[in-house]
């Protein structure tokens, strides 16, 4: 029996579906047998940042409008056997998923798959119903801005009604330089406002771009932060105990040189 | 010796106050307004015409339901001689106590107001947890939190300008007494721990000061209670 989790953030561009994308082929990188589902009804992004977009017949309001079997819907990743993805729809009606569609297509995935990430839309209407529904884990993703983080703070009120387990905070797009002047908010501002458990840390990287961009989720590389850190969040959903990875900058030796002798003189 | 009877039911006594109208708290209350008719009657000639009079009446042990207050009130205060200042009484209806009970009771509650949520209660509230940056509590009384408060607190919702607001972490976008509202300055401010907001009536403003004066300010406000049921 597997487990759902939602990815849900509340405010928009925060970085849901790429974090979605990314924990999702981080489990998968660990030998998990994973499904990622699309919630996101007229406005699909999922597949795009997977690049299964060109693989796509049948979608989730089809599925729940029994116009296929779930097996037929699901997409298999062309990088790993263990991963699949549910694609929204991208012109049906958007009333066409229900609470209860969304719970039985849950609990039918949870037989075969350990993890189920479920993207979701932002907002707090029925679209964010629907993806919380069939949950039982949260994570809710902010970046180090008010805005996000009071949306974050009001979707955290949302979900603690429901039946689901204290949600998990990713704090995303950090930029160190910014944190270290005080000119954003810190980890411990967001985490004081919020109190509730922090799951990971994701540097703001130009390479996550590039990497949504070409269908290529960033935490299949190995050489950079980014992908780093979507792969320790996807350890400490294992239930493994890493510790929170550090923001500076590791310098190269032309630069310690340089700092170096600019100290001396 | 009728006559007399119902001198024994209504007894008058003066004070600094004014009259004290002691009502006999035994006979039915049919009786007891014919007694007040005698009473005020037989009285008339010692009082001086043009002199309006303010009354106490005591009740003694006798419940009188909102029906039967308008009757004697208008019975007294005929002849608009006499006003009724307020009515003593030693016993109150269940209603009513279950109402003072709950306004006088502190209400307990262990959360962390979110964005968005609102608490509401009706007494004193004390919250244990924090008040987040677009959260809201309200009490008809004092609201006393114990954690931050970012959010908006609104204490005495229903007007009552004695209530306060206490915090271990103040650092609220608004905080309202009654009818009354103070916000946050409009450039950024670092919060403040254990402090409380209370109303100054002589300045019509809200003052935020340190936890410490609190026993004062509620001191002060029931000694002016006190003045006011007690002279």
């Amino acid at each position: 029996m597997g487990e759902a989790i939602v990815i849900t953030s509340g405010k928009g561009g925060v970085g849901k579906t790429t974090t979605t994308a990314n924990v999702g082929t981080a489990l998968a990188l660990m030998n998990q047998k994973v499904c990622l589902i699309d919630t996101d009804i007229g406005l699909r992004n999922l597949d795009v940042v997977m690049g299964l977009e060109n693989r796509i017949i049948y979608d989730i309001v089809d599925v729940i409008q029994e116009r296929c079997q779930l097996k037929q819907a699901l997409i298999q990743d062309k990088r790993f056997e263990s991963l699949s993805l549910l694609p929204a729809a991208q012109t049906s009606d958007k009333s066409a998923v229900t609470k209860e569609g969304m719970l039985d297509i849950v609990q039918e995935l949870k037989q075969d798959y350990d993890y189920i990430v479920i993207d979701c839309p932002a907002g707090i209407e029925q679209g964010f119903q629907n993806a919380i529904a069939g949950a039982d884990h949260a994570i809710i993703v902010t970046t180090p801005e008010k805005s996000s983080v009071r949306d974050a703070d009001r979707i955290i009120g949302l979900i603690e009604q429901q039946e689901i387990e204290r949600p998990r905070i990713v704090i995303n797009r950090i930029r160190n330089h910014m944190m270290e002047e005080g000119d954003m908010l810190s980890i411990d501002d967001i985490l004081q406002v919020l109190s509730i458990d922090l799951l990971g840390i994701v540097i703001d990287s130009d390479r996550v771009i590039k990497a949504s961009n070409s269908g290529e989720p960033i935490a299949m590389s190995t050489d950079n932060k980014a992908s780093i850190a979507y792969r320790n969040i996807a350890r400490r959903i294992l239930g493994e105990t890493v510790p929170l990875q550090s923001l500076e900058e590791t310098k190269g030796l032309f630069q310690k040189v340089k700092s170096f002798f600019s100290k001396r003189s | 010796m009728k006559e007399s009877q119902s001198e024994q039911r209504v007894i008058i006594k003066g004070t600094k106050e004014g009259l004290i109208f002691y009502l006999d708290d035994e006979c039915s209350f049919q009786t007891l307004v014919k007694a007040i008719q005698t009473t005020l009657t037989a009285s008339d000639q010692h009082l001086h015409k043009d002199e309006q009079a303010s009354v106490i009446l005591n009740l003694g042990y006798r419940y009188l339901h909102d029906e039967q207050r308008e009757t004697l009130k208008q019975i007294i205060e005929h002849d608009q001689q006499f006003i009724i200042d307020k009515y003593e009484s030693e016993v109150i209806g269940k209603k009513e106590a279950e109402q003072w009970l709950e306004k006088s009771e502190v209400k307990r509650i262990t959360q962390i107001v979110r964005s968005g949520q609102v608490v509401e209660v009706t007494g004193d509230l004390l919250l244990v947890g924090d008040v987040n940056p677009g959260g809201q509590v309200k009490a008809t009384g004092s609201i006393y939190v114990l954690g931050h408060l970012n959010g908006i607190a609104h204490a005495g919702v229903y007007g009552d300008e004695k209530a306060v607001i206490a915090a271990s972490y103040m650092n609220p976008t608004q905080l309202r007494i009654a009818k009354y509202i103070s916000r946050a300055p409009d450039y950024e401010a670092s919060g403040v721990y254990m402090e409380c907001g209370y109303l100054d009536k002589s300045n019509e403003k809200i003052v935020i000061d340190r936890l410490q004066v609190l026993p004062y300010i509620l001191k002060q406000e029931r000694a002016i209670e006190r003045r006011m049921t007690n002279g």
